[in-house]
């Protein structure tokens, strides 16, 4: 009974919804189209690219020792041998924001997965099924949302080291419920438009209505979402650094480095204190860019007319 | 609607009994008997003395029991006592929350004041250079982290130009504190850049959505002047997705009071929480907790109840 009239099913309500079935506008393609054709977004990709690269790709041209500290070379200037000088314990500091980015962009980009995908499922079910599930689905959030983030980040930095697969997950537990709430909300409206009584009038299912029709229509929301998520994530654990309740050393993180380097502050070590604070900056702006971009892209009922 | 937020306020009252319960489990879980007594009288207490106070405070009691009496006491306005500090929790929170409602409130204010003209201004002139322009100003700010911002703020203000103290205010009482206004500017500076980063943004996405509806045309077509379209159609609605996103936007705003306080060593409900934390007081960070996650909830409800009134469409039954 789902599929009565599939192409209608199919195309109604659709974010890239132009009217006619042109492949073209698949919300995919608009979103490339659109990506190529926004400049600033462009930038945005661009140098999330190159970040990566200099990341992951990096340390196979550029070779420092990251794992054992050098005391013969601490807080070098920088020179021909340390492009960027070293650090407090004699590490390259060029070669640690390689090795800091590559965890800070992992953990980054698996808490934005998870907590997005989570908080979309939990949000659209909560939204769309209204009523009892509604109420309960939205206390637990609300209860999540309550508890300062820190608070949890603080206690079980008392009891456990923090590691990468316990930030992710604590990072994660924290973040879902923003989607979340948004997407209830957009499905709060949603629900009512007349092509989910059109769907439910041909006898389609709650879980169609959401998969198919609740849910892209909600796109931009959770990409714009998702990709803020990477550049909160990256200033969250940017922020625990400072707490002091980062990775440990030998583990190096973007905001660990600031925060070492923001002991010398007075001293002049620029070095150690702005290439780190600058990639911070520049990686969330990056996603920052891409976010915008993205919801322009889909949201074809804002593109100028 | 009164039966609407009557229905509301009963939900903030669960969810803020749920905020006690999780937070009394995960203190539990971390510390719990003679550990939570040691970690309370102190590391050179003997073990008759952990006993006694075992014994005089119930720790040996089944956590559920500890629950319910925790909440009777909270319920009578007890939120237990800081050994460390050896003063009632109450009386912390109560000399040290007027001092941050007055920053992060004033910081909110001021924020709002300048996000919302600001973020509709950009979306009329959306794509145009004031757009861009705002648009990179905002991501700077919510790019950096508010710890390095802060920083930045006194190398270049107090450091640089001698201009503005380096500490915030110093002072027991919000009155005290108040006597030396130039040590607020800079965390009250650091707190507004952070937050009108973000509203900003909000508001413009707002803004432009709003933009885009049919009432907006229907109003241009038929001959509403400018002004007024801006005023009753663009801003009214725009303010929907605000008013949520301000309530929201709350434990992000303690948290930055936090990392604020910290870092200007202000000595507030933050500075304490974090001081608690690693002092291991846990009736304090147990009692702060609590407050936090009720101050949220009460930005939750304002946030829903104002979603209900300003937009007509959005109807909960």
């Amino acid at each position: 009974m789902t599929d009565v009239i599939p192409g209608f099913l199919d195309n109604a309500g659709s974010p890239a919804d132009t009217g006619d079935r042109d492949p073209a506008a698949r919300p995919a393609v608009v979103m490339v189209r659109t990506l190529y054709q926004n400049k600033i977004a462009l930038v945005g990709v661009v140098f999330v690219i190159l970040v990566i690269g200099f990341c992951f790709i990096g340390p196979l041209l550029y070779h420092t020792n990251q794992t054992e500290p050098n005391p013969a070379i601490l807080n070098e200037a920088p020179s021909a041998q340390h492009l960027l000088g070293t650090d407090y314990v004699g590490f390259d500091v060029l070669g640690r924001l390689m090795v800091a980015g590559q965890s800070s962009i992992e953990i980054a980009l698996a808490v934005a997965v998870i907590s997005t995908s989570f908080g979309v499922i939990w949000g659209a079910i909560s939204g769309f099924w209204g009523g009892v599930t509604d109420a309960v689905l939205m206390r637990v959030v609300d209860i999540v949302l309550a508890i300062p983030a820190l608070f949890i980040f603080i206690y079980l930095a008392s009891v456990f080291r923090p590691t990468v697969i316990l930030l992710i997950i604590v990072v994660s537990a924290l973040s879902w419920v923003g989607p979340a709430r948004l997407i209830r909300g957009e499905t709060l409206s949603l629900r009512v438009r007349e092509y989910v009584d059109a769907v439910r009038v041909m006898g389609g299912s709650s879980s169609r209505v959401i998969v198919r029709h609740i849910v892209p229509n909600t796109i931009s929301t959770i990409v714009v979402n998702a990709t803020f998520q990477v550049a909160d994530a990256i200033l969250i654990l940017a922020t625990l650094s400072f707490l002091g309740f980062g990775l440990p050393p030998p583990a190096a993180t973007w905001g660990g480095m600031l925060t070492n380097g923001m002991n010398y502050l007075y001293d002049g070590y620029w070095w150690q204190i702005y290439p780190a604070g600058l990639i911070i900056v520049m990686t969330v702006i990056a996603f920052n860019l891409i976010g915008d971009g993205l919801r322009d892209a889909l949201e074809v009922r804002l593109q100028p007319r | 609607m009164i039966s609407f937020m009557l229905r509301r306020l009963l939900q903030a009252l669960i969810v803020v009994l749920g905020v006690t319960l999780i937070a009394f489990i995960l203190q539990n879980l971390i510390a719990s008997g003679p550990e939570l007594a040691r970690a309370i009288i102190g590391p050179k207490a003997t073990n008759e003395q952990v006993a006694t106070f075992i014994a005089q405070y119930g720790l040996d009691r089944p956590i559920f029991v500890q629950y319910l009496h925790y909440l009777g006491q909270l319920l009578r306005g007890n939120l237990g006592y800081s050994y460390k500090l050896n003063e009632p929790v109450r009386q912390i929170i109560a000399t040290e929350l007027p001092k941050d409602a007055f920053l992060l409130g004033v910081a909110l204010v001021l924020s709002i004041l300048i996000s919302v003209p600001l973020g509709v201004w950009q979306a009329v002139r959306r794509n145009r250079p004031v757009d861009h322009v705002g648009t990179v100003v905002a991501f700077i700010f919510y790019s950096m982290p508010s710890y390095w911002l802060a920083l930045l703020l006194i190398s270049f203000f107090a450091v640089t130009l001698r201009l503005l103290p380096a500490e915030g205010s110093q002072g027991t009482t919000l009155a005290a504190m108040l006597t030396n206004p130039a040590g607020l500017v800079l965390p009250i500076l650091a707190l507004t850049l952070v937050n009108c980063a973000l509203f900003s943004r909000y508001m413009r996405s707002a803004a432009i959505e709003t933009l885009a509806q049919d009432y907006i045309r229907t109003a241009k077509a038929k001959g509403a002047p400018r002004f007024r379209i801006l005023r009753k159609h663009l801003l009214r609605n725009s303010l929907v997705p605000v008013t949520t996103m301000v309530g929201l936007s709350l434990p992000g705003v303690l948290t930055a009071g936090v990392v604020i306080e910290f870092v200007f060593n202000i000595q507030g409900v933050g500075l304490s929480f974090y001081t608690a934390a690693t002092t291991s007081d846990y009736p304090v960070e147990l009692g702060i907790t609590i407050l936090v996650g009720t101050v949220t909830v009460l930005g939750n409800l304002f946030a829903d109840v104002m979603y209900a009134v300003l937009d007509p469409r959005v109807r909960y039954d």
